[in-house]
């Protein structure tokens, strides 16, 4: 299938996903235009993570129909590993593979897996580096790295790899809050490039502040959705208001 | 840390003098040598009255101990191939235990469980009488002595048990290292060899040799099938020297010694690894 960039980048159509007898997700829809920055916000539990890991395929769907750049993901015979070469992903919990620098957690994947030529990369990567605020850690360790430290490698690992889209599970949800601020920057700075971002966050001045547009889930539904002035300010569902009055 | 003075002249009990910083009292080496001749001493003043020989025991153990410790070497090459061929092939039957594929998994699964529930003796007697004593491919006999077939039968416990490292290992890593190489498109071999494997090495490592600990004990049972090792050799020893009873603790003693001496280091150095790796990750 052609896409082209006036289409949604990413086009998720009434999506159900079960864990056994457990239904995460039951019929969530929403588009993602290019250049877009939106935000996932709702209770522990409401499928948010869940979504945005079928989204690269790490979770499957068991109905409903998803679209990157046109590709079906829901499909037995989707070439897993050409999805996510356009897809980028940052964690929780960071993921950094702890037996290399940082500056080889960010050349290892373009190198191996894309076949890049390895000194080019290792230019790219120092850019990176540096975009990500990091000057000088280069040959240090996850282990020897703050958590925040460990999360801009992370995303600048993802972009190493020249994705069209990046997904942002929880990112700043393991760290201490004075670097909960620094990995947001480079979040927010990476979003003011156009890049095409779908955030799962419990940070809501900051997806206020980025987002273009603003999901809320709950129960494995998107409630509420809309763009972050009128969602924050104007909430009609009940579910909503009450979730951001105890939140705000 | 320079431990601080106390000096007072109230009526208290000071603190005994204090060991290095850090170090509970521990077995040492000289505490087994010092076991060894203590045996030995006192086994040669027990029944320095009942024998009439002219030759003091422990002159008797100084002329066997150059063929006892040939005999020790024997074990030594026995553990080292042993082990090595357990380790391949039990690594091999380990990453087959974690296979996608269903058949590859379930036989791996039974062969490694089969053989680490099954006694150490029970396979070397199962290699020793069943491995032919030579091959014939035809153009060429390959023979098969005792010695290889015990190196094949003692590695077969250790495959096992290899192979319940390597899955241990793999198992132990959490599961958002595959997520990480998954989203950044590796391939699952890819995941296995760049990523998973070389962070399990360091995990493996001190169970590793914990087994080979073990093994190089139970290269003894290899005298039960005739294989000339060191159990074998002090019991030919013993009966060259006429059964004297006198003989019998020195020179099993001896025997304890030298595998004491090799295999209580291996276990030390492991403690050390196991404690340095649980620090970082």
């Amino acid at each position: 299938m052609n896409w082209t960039p006036d289409q949604p980048m990413v086009s998720i159509k009434n999506v159900h996903k079960a864990f056994g007898e457990l239904e995460v997700l039951k019929g969530v829809s929403l588009d993602v235009m290019k250049g877009e920055v939106i935000c996932i916000i709702g209770p522990s539990g409401s499928g948010k993570s869940t979504l945005i890991r079928c989204v690269n395929a790490l979770n499957d769907i068991q109905q409903g129909s998803i679209l990157v750049e046109g590709q079906e993901v829901n499909d037995p015979d989707l070439d897993k590993l050409e999805l996510r070469k356009k897809v980028g992903m940052v964690f929780q919990q960071y993921n950094l593979f702890p037996h290399k620098t940082a500056l080889e957690n960010i050349m290892m994947a373009p190198v191996r897996v894309l076949k890049r030529d390895k000194s080019q990369t290792e230019v790219f990567a120092r850019e990176l580096i540096k975009k990500v605020r990091l000057q000088g850690k280069e040959d240090s360790y996850p282990g020897e790295l703050s958590g925040g430290q460990q999360q801009r490698v992370a995303i600048a690992r993802s972009l190493a790899m020249k994705p069209d889209i990046m997904l942002f599970d929880e990112v700043t949800a393991a760290l201490d809050p004075e670097t909960v601020g620094e990995v947001l920057t480079t979040i927010k700075e990476l979003a003011e490039d156009g890049m095409t971002c779908i955030l799962v966050t419990h940070e809501m001045g900051f997806a206020r502040e980025v987002a273009d547009h603003i999901y809320f889930t709950d129960g494995g539904l998107i409630v509420e959705h809309g763009p972050p002035k009128t969602f924050f300010d104007k909430a009609k569902d009940p579910r909503t208001r009450e979730f951001l009055s105890q939140i705000l | 840390m320079a431990r601080p003075e106390f000096k007072t002249d109230l009526p208290v009990m000071l603190a005994p003098p204090e060991r290095r910083q850090g170090e509970p009292l521990r077995i040492k080496l000289w505490h087994g040598i010092a076991l060894f001749g203590f045996c030995v001493l006192s086994s040669t003043y027990v029944f320095a009255d009942d024998t009439q020989a002219p030759a003091s025991a422990l002159s008797v153990l100084v002329k066997w101990m150059p063929l006892l410790l040939s005999g020790f070497l024997f074990n030594i090459v026995i553990s080292f191939c042993s082990m090595a061929l357990g380790t391949i092939v039990g690594t091999a039957l380990g990453l087959g235990q974690i296979s996608l594929i269903p058949v590859v998994k379930s036989s791996s699964w039974f062969v490694t469980q089969f053989f680490r529930n099954a006694p150490w003796l029970v396979l070397l007697f199962f290699a020793m009488f069943l491995l032919p004593f030579e091959f014939d491919l035809g153009f060429v006999v390959i023979p098969f002595p005792d010695w290889v077939k015990a190196i094949i039968g003692l590695s077969l416990p250790v495959m096992a048990n290899v192979s319940e490292v390597v899955r241990g290992a793999v198992r132990s890593l959490p599961s958002g290292q595959w997520e990480a190489a998954e989203s950044l498109a590796y391939t699952r071999q890819q995941t296995l060899w760049l990523i998973i494997l070389p962070q399990c090495v360091k995990r493996m490592l001190p169970p590793w040799m914990n087994l080979y600990s073990i093994l190089t004990m139970a290269t003894v049972l290899a005298s039960v099938v005739g294989v000339s090792e060191v159990m074998t050799l002090t019991g030919e020893a013993l009966a060259a020297e006429g059964g004297r009873t006198d003989l019998l603790a020195p020179f099993y003693s001896f025997v304890l010694l030298i595998f004491f001496v090799y295999c209580y280091p291996i276990a030390r150095y492991t403690v050390y690894l196991e404690k340095k790796f649980a620090v970082k990750d």
